[in-house]
């Protein structure tokens, strides 16, 4: 009992400190942070004090604007999803079901997955225009190599009784993807989401960084090249944690059991 | 005859999709079907490769990637590996700390890249500092998880030998732990070179992304084509070249 009590004490005090170390730490990267800024080490504004930052981050907030670009962002990003990961899914449903295509193309599949994706952006440009065509492009080429690649890997693990007790039934070929696997997949096609979920936000952002007149990414180059400093520093937080926060929205769903 | 069916058969027809692909796309341009000024004709991609390695200096640009993905690397493991190695001995940073290692792994840290252009310049060492923030924190979640899977028998006879601290490390801890400090490192590694390239594409300047962007501002179209197929394959080779590696480490540790 005594050996109980003394463990429960000592997970507390293990908990308390960590709790302590984190703070401590977000305390003393806060004051470094804001110490360079005060110290002149860098030239001005490159890093913004902490106020300024805040201040920035509210004016952000408090902007139409920022509504407007937000939507676009968000627009693009639901377009390429909706395309990727239906197209990832068709591929990877495809090359799982049948060794003979699974042999003939997934390598292509793996090659250009392993790829930076950002290099196709000036193919994006020209296939589908300076405008956000391109953006949709890159998040659905970011999306559809995870999405097909996991989905493939997916489907030849579904376990082969159920496809054989589907096959005596004389199920169809639809009935066998809607009734056997599609839900013994479920697991590998929600992971297949999630990754396809983190990289397309990151190819339609970055692509907006790099040619574009509207979305988060074009707010961020606008501040780079006007170096509004603290502008970018809050918009970069906002950009990133929205990432984040997508991520693991997506891990969540995916982790959830029905 | 079996061994063709399964294994040839299917590659051969990949392989000859490929060349049907390409000889169509190659009928279409030169009928106008597809728009030569989107599409420049298969052949003309396929010639343009000579051009990249003489013309536009393509093994030099391989080589100021290279040079950036090994400094990225090196900095990756002289700075993982021990930061590893304090998270393993002092358990309550580990309690504290690992769950940020994770988080900074999943961080979109690419996107801040301006932020990285006005902190260090428009030079390769903002490209070398991004890469090592892209690939830095997987080699430390692996190496811990390295350490922490030591077998205590393992370290136990270490002990009961009186090793010291440094010979149990040297002799023991990290013989144990290299299988997993080497899957951290090609995770490490792969980032890099993702970050490198994408991040010598964004910011132009650099080596093979750079090479892409100028050619693509020059509107040469064979020549983007190639050059966005010759860092496709760099990246193979180099993917399949990490993976012998560990391979070949995990058979010679077993």
């Amino acid at each position: 009992m005594a050996g109980k009590v003394g463990a429960m004490k000592k997970k507390t005090w293990l908990r308390a400190e960590v709790g302590a170390s984190r703070a401590i730490a977000c305390l003393v990267l806060l004051a470094l942070w804001q110490a360079i800024a005060l110290s002149g080490l860098f030239f001005q504004d490159v890093v913004p004090s902490i106020d300024r930052v805040l201040f920035a981050f509210w004016s952000v907030l408090a902007d139409p604007l920022f509504y407007r670009n937000l939507g676009v962002t968000f627009g693009e990003m639901l377009v390429s999803l909706a395309v990727g990961c239906s197209t990832g899914l068709a591929a990877g449903l495809a090359l799982g079901g049948s060794p003979f295509l699974s042999r003939a193309y997934e390598h292509f599949l793996h090659y250009l997955g392993s790829a930076p994706k950002i290099i196709f952006f000036p193919l994006m440009i020209l296939w589908f225009g300076v405008g956000p065509g391109s953006k949709v492009g890159m998040g659905v080429i970011s999306c559809f190599f995870p999405v097909a690649i996991s989905v493939a890997a997916g489907m030849r693990a579904v376990n082969p009784v159920w496809i054989r007790v589907g096959r005596s039934f004389r199920a169809s070929p639809l009935q066998m993807v809607t009734k056997v696997y599609l839900p013994a997949m479920r697991t590998p096609i929600l992971n297949g989401f999630r990754l396809g979920v983190g990289v397309a936000i990151i190819g339609v952002l970055l692509a907006e960084t790099k040619l574009s007149n509207q979305g988060l990414g074009f707010m961020v180059m606008q501040s780079y090249s006007r170096f509004d400093m603290p502008r970018m520093y809050a918009l970069l937080i906002i950009v990133i944690a929205m990432a984040v926060a997508f991520n693991t929205l997506a891990m969540r769903l995916a982790g959830s059991k029905p | 005859m079996r061994h063709w069916r399964h294994r040839l058969l299917p590659v051969a027809v990949g392989l000859a999709s490929l060349a049907l692909l390409a000889a169509v796309v190659e009928l279409m341009v030169r009928s106008s079907l597809i728009n030569p000024f989107i599409m420049p004709t298969p052949s003309s991609v396929f010639g343009s490769f000579g051009r990249l390695i003489g013309e536009e200096h393509g093994l030099a640009r391989l080589g100021a990637t290279a040079a950036e993905v090994l400094a990225a690397s090196v900095l990756i493991t002289v700075v993982g590996v021990p930061v590893a190695l304090l998270l393993h001995w002092r358990v309550r940073l580990r309690a504290a700390f690992e769950s940020w290692v994770a988080a900074l792994a999943a961080a979109p840290l690419v996107l801040a890249y301006p932020l990285f252009l006005v902190l260090f310049g428009r030079s390769q060492l903002t490209i070398v500092v991004m890469a090592f923030a892209a690939g830095v924190a997987p080699v430390i979640l692996k190496t811990v998880e390295g350490f922490a899977g030591v077998r205590p028998v393992l370290v136990d006879v270490g002990r009961s030998l009186r090793l010291t601290p440094s010979q149990l490390f040297w002799k023991i801890l990290l013989p144990a732990a290299i299988p997993s400090i080497f899957v951290g490192l090609r995770l490490g590694l792969i980032f890099a070179l993702l970050t490198v390239t994408g991040v010598e594409f964004l910011i132009n300047i650099g080596g093979l992304g750079h090479l892409i962007n100028e050619l693509a501002e020059r509107y040469d179209m064979p020549g983007t084509y190639a050059a966005i197929t010759f860092v496709v394959l760099v990246s193979v080779i180099f993917f399949a070249i990490l993976e012998s590696g560990e391979r070949w480490l995990a058979r010679s540790a077993r």
